[in-house]
This record gives C-alpha cells, sequence and structure tokens, in this order.
C-alpha cells in the first residue's frame, strides 16, 4: 500500500472513532427524553410515589436537592479551605505531597466503598441512622477530593503579580488571600464545585447505603429522617417495575435528573468560559 | 552616619544639610539558597530626588530594590546580612513590623498589575485594608491618589468600570495611585516602563520627576536613557555589587570605572 493510501485509511479510521465518540452521549440524552417525556406531568413532578411504581416523584426531586445542598455545604468549605492551605501556606514537603498524593488518588475512587464506610461509620458507629445527615456527609466524602483539586488550580492560576501588589500594600498573607486571591479564584472554584454536586446528585451505591430506601413518600422534615433521591428511585423501579407505566416513570424521573444534572454542567461551563476569560491580563 | 559608599563628581554637591539621607545600606549580603544576590552593597539614598539602579539584566538591581520594603522575604529561601536603614531605624532588626514598613513604602511593578476589580476599588483597597477611611473620606483619598498620577481627569467618569479595560499606560498609573493611597513617603519603581509604548513611557517618566517632590523615589531601569532622563543620583550595579554611584550627570559624562564606561557607551549590557 503506497504511503497516502495509508494516510487516507487512517484518517478513515479516525473518523468512526471521533464519530462514535461524539454520538454515543447526545444518542443516549436523546432515547432518555423520548421515553421520559411521556411520564412528565404537573402530577409526576408534585406527586408522590404510591403503589411502589405510580405516582409521582416530588419527595425523590426534593431529597436529591437536599442531599446535594448538604454535601456541598460540607464538602465545599472543607475543600476549599485545604486548598488554601495546600496552595498558599504549605512548604513543599512530605506531608504536604502525601495528603496531594491522596486527593490525586482518591478522586473517583469507587463509591460504593464510600458508602460502606458511610453505611458502618455515620449510620451505625455515630448513630446517625440512614438518614439525610448520613447520605450527605457521605456524599461530601466523594465530592471532598474534586473540589480540592479544582480550588487548588483555581488558586494557582491567579498571577502572582496580585499577591505581590497586594503585599506591598502592607497586607498579611491572609489578608491578601481573602480579598485578592479568592475573589480571583472563585469562578475557578465555583466551577469545580458544581462538577462535584453534579457527580453527587448522580451518585447511586452512597444513597443507596446511607440516605434510605429511595422510594419514601415524604420530603426528610428532619436531617434524621431517611430520605428517597432520584438515582435510587430509578434503580429500584427499572429493575423491580412491573408495568409499562412504571418503567416509564423512570425514564421521567431519569430526564428530571438528567436536566437537574446539565443545569449544573451547563452554569458550570458558563462561569468557567465566562468569568475566567476576565481574570487573564 | 558615615558614607562608604563611593561618590564621585563634586561630593559638595550633595551636602548632608540639604539632602538627608532616606535609605542607608550598610554592609548588606543577600542570598537566594547558595547563590550570592547582593554583595556588601553600602549606599545612602536622599529624600525627594530620584535615584536609579542600572546595570545588565541579572546584576541584582531589582533584589536591591525590593530590600528596601523586605518584598524579598516572600522567597523562601533568601537570607540576608547587614543592615538598612530608613530614617535611621533599622528594617532588618527582628522586631520589625514589614507589614507596617510596607504601608510607608510603595511599590510599582514591571508589569502593570492592578487587581481585576474596579479602578476605585484598585486605589481603595489599601486604605480599606488600613481602614483609613471610608465614605467620603475614601472618595477623597481615591481622587488625591488618581490626581497624584495624573489620571484622574481620564477616569473620573468611569471610576467604577474595570481596570482591565484601560490602555497599559494607564493601568501602570493606576498602579501608581494606588501606591500613592496609603501615603507612603518612599516610591519603589521596579523597571515601570518595560511593558509600556514610547508615549506612556513618556507620561511616566514625567510623573516620577513630579513624585519626586512629595516622595523619596527609587527606580530600577536597564534603559540608559530613562535613567539619565528622570533619575538625579545613579547607581551602576554588576554581579551583585555596585561599581559606581554617584550624581547621574557625573556617572553618565565621566565614569570612574571602566565597567561604567563599557556598559554606558554599550560595550555590553
Amino acid at each position: 500500500m503506497k504511503e497516502a493510501q495509508k494516510e487516507k485509511a487512517v484518517r478513515g479510521l479516525l473518523y468512526v472513532t471521533v464519530g462514535l465518540s461524539i454520538v454515543i452521549l447526545p444518542i443516549i440524552v436523546v432515547w432518555v427524553i423520548a421515553n421520559g417525556v411521556g411520564a412528565i406531568s404537573l402530577g409526576f413532578l408534585t406527586g408522590r410515589p404510591y403503589r411502589f411504581e405510580y405516582g409521582g416523584i416530588f419527595p425523590q426531586i426534593m431529597g436529591s436537592i437536599y442531599l446535594v445542598s448538604l454535601c456541598t455545604l460540607f464538602g465545599a468549605p472543607l475543600g476549599i479551605a485545604s486548598a488554601i492551605y495546600l496552595s498558599e501556606y504549605a512548604s513543599d514537603n512530605v506531608v504536604t505531597r502525601t495528603v496531594r498524593f491522596f486527593t490525586e488518588t482518591l478522586a473517583g475512587m469507587p463509591s460504593i466503598v464510600i458508602g460502606l464506610f458511610g453505611l458502618e461509620f455515620l449510620v451505625y458507629y455515630l448513630k446517625l441512622k440512614t438518614s439525610l445527615l448520613a447520605g450527605a456527609i457521605s456524599l461530601s466524602f466523594m465530592m471532598l477530593p474534586w473540589t480540592i483539586r479544582a480550588s487548588e488550580e483555581a488558586i494557582n492560576v491567579v498571577p502572582k503579580e496580585y499577591r505581590e501588589a497586594s503585599l506591598a500594600m502592607g497586607a498579611t498573607k491572609w489578608q491578601t488571600i481573602l480579598r485578592v486571591v479568592l475573589p480571583a479564584a472563585i469562578p475557578g472554584i465555583m466551577t469545580g464545585v458544581l462538577l462535584g454536586m453534579g457527580k453527587a446528585i448522580g451518585e447511586t451505591a452512597v444513597v443507596w447505603l446511607t440516605a434510605g430506601s429511595g422510594l419514601e413518600a415524604f420530603v426528610p422534615r428532619t436531617l434524621k429522617s431517611p430520605t428517597g433521591s432520584l438515582p435510587m428511585y430509578i434503580y429500584l423501579i427499572a429493575t423491580q417495575g412491573h408495568t409499562a407505566e412504571g418503567l416509564q416513570n423512570a425514564f421521567g424521573a431519569s430526564l428530571v435528573l438528567l436536566v437537574m444534572f446539565l443545569a449544573m454542567s451547563v452554569s458550570a461551563l458558563f462561569i468557567r468560559n465566562h468569568y475566567l476569560r476576565r481574570l487573564g491580563s | 552616619m558615615s558614607n562608604t559608599y563611593m561618590i564621585n563628581g563634586d561630593a559638595a554637591a550633595f551636602s548632608p544639610r540639604l539632602a538627608l539621607d532616606k535609605v542607608v545600606f550598610k554592609g548588606f549580603n543577600l542570598w537566594y539558597g547558595d547563590n550570592h544576590v547582593l554583595k556588601d552593597i553600602d549606599i545612602a539614598i536622599k529624600s525627594n530626588v530620584v535615584t536609579a539602579f542600572m546595570g545588565p539584566s541579572g546584576c541584582g538591581k531589582s533584589t536591591l530594590l525590593r530590600s528596601i520594603d523586605r518584598m524579598n522575604d516572600i522567597i523562601p529561601s533568601c537570607k540576608t546580612e547587614g543592615d538598612v536603614y530608613i530614617d535611621g531605624r533599622n528594617i532588618y532588626e527582628p522586631d520589625e513590623d514589614v507589614y507596617e514598613l510596607r504601608k510607608t513604602v510603595g511599590m510599582v511593578f514591571q508589569k502593570p498589575n492592578p487587581f481585576p476589580m474596579s479602578i476605585y476599588d484598585n486605589i481603595a483597597y489599601g486604605p480599606r485594608l488600613h481602614k483609613m477611611a471610608s465614605g467620603e473620606g475614601l472618595d477623597k483619598i481615591v481622587e488625591e491618589s488618581l490626581r497624584g498620577a495624573v489620571l484622574w481627569d481620564e477616569v473620573k467618569d468611569r471610576l467604577q468600570e474595570n481596570a482591565f479595560g484601560l490602555s497599559g499606560g494607564q493601568q501602570q498609573r493606576v498602579c501608581i495611585a494606588r501606591a500613592l493611597s496609603i501615603n507612603p513617603d518612599i516610591i519603589l519603581m521596579d523597571e515601570p516602563c518595560s511593558a509600556l509604548d514610547p508615549i506612556a513611557t513618556i507620561k511616566i517618566e514625567a510623573l516620577m520627576r513630579e513624585l519626586k517632590d512629595k516622595y523619596t523615589v527609587v527606580l530600577v531601569t536597564h534603559n540608559l536613557q530613562q535613567a539619565a532622563r528622570v533619575s538625579e543620583m545613579t547607581a551602576f550595579m554588576y554581579i551583585g555589587e555596585i561599581i559606581e554611584f554617584g550624581a547621574t550627570s557625573d556617572v553618565f559624562e565621566n565614569p570612574q570605572n571602566e565597567l561604567t564606561e563599557n556598559y554606558i557607551t554599550g560595550r555590553f549590557g
């Protein structure tokens, strides 16, 4: 075969692979929309589930929102504080390198392991029961490494010239971080937090073990109440439903989950493109 | 105070009665790790004149400048020996408050580095930080600082706009105004025109000559013409040492050291 033909063949092969990887995600989205849109109605969005696969998913929607909000409330400040320490205060030594190694390798740790830890430690040992609180804390473990990494990166890209200018004005390191570095890093940090929230809202294994059975008919009233969530609902209905209506409800819930996830991803993308550009000079 | 630094030309032109020594280095040495960057620096910088440090890249002129407000402290591997006095106070004493020190010494950097905030907030940064004023008092400081940097008329109608929207020369004047806002005695300028076009450079140079009436101005430059145009005193540095220091006209017209002469005549640098 001539070199020119080889070149053509390689190019053709690459087109096919690229085409495949590009179309697969839109296909899933379209498929979920096509199957789920029939389930969406006011009653479905505001009602509560009954007789397993019938009724609405309001408690599941609210449960997912509560879980992710609480998880962010715990995970984000902790992650941001850790990132500030790592990037601004920690000197490069064994301890720092170890911490960084762990945050880098623990991002993406199998979530069932985190779920099991949450179950044993939070649910049983700390007696939090299977609850909103236990679920949210467990989810925040999962979110933490992502938040730390994103925040650290966001802090590191703040030009050192800003820090110098602030220090030269007689500001202390902490004043400089608070008044100059963090405001400049906030868009990047928010992008990381939103992506972490996107991961948390779709997480199934962790909430399965720590948060509730999934089909709860009530929105949780206290932190110690068990809570439903969309991924658990989808899992249960899809695997154990008996009727066509049940299956359609699983798709309906998937569509709602997808919309919530996309809202987070798109805002993350928007913040990154819109605000990070302003930082560069 | 012993003047061990080398001064050429007519030393009497700088009689101690007229020109007080504002900043005095005595036997000052500085290392970054094992790298001996400043060697036995002895120099006295006078009040209300523009003093230029010039020399080829890597000669230590910026490091010398940054020793005046202890900005080298930020670099962990930095070690110093010897003394630097400002108004007779040794700023390298262990109990020196560097934050107070840096309030009295304003600094302007090579690349214009306004904060990513509005023009107003950039200037108000220091006064807010040190709780100097608020409300109308703060407005007044912002106006005075911008007037001091000859920028007020250009920006008075758009104080709330982001400082990044300004031209490079205007951004640098925002930085000068920011340095003036905390009412320092000394203004340090680290190659402030190297990132600017010639027109903006002319404006900044004119500003430097104006600033010396109120402030002691120390300028680092690798631009010989700039040193000649704006400074009264010039120090020539080479590989961490001050080779020659004196009135700018003397250093340029009648250099005492061969290295200085070679540099000025463009044989290296």
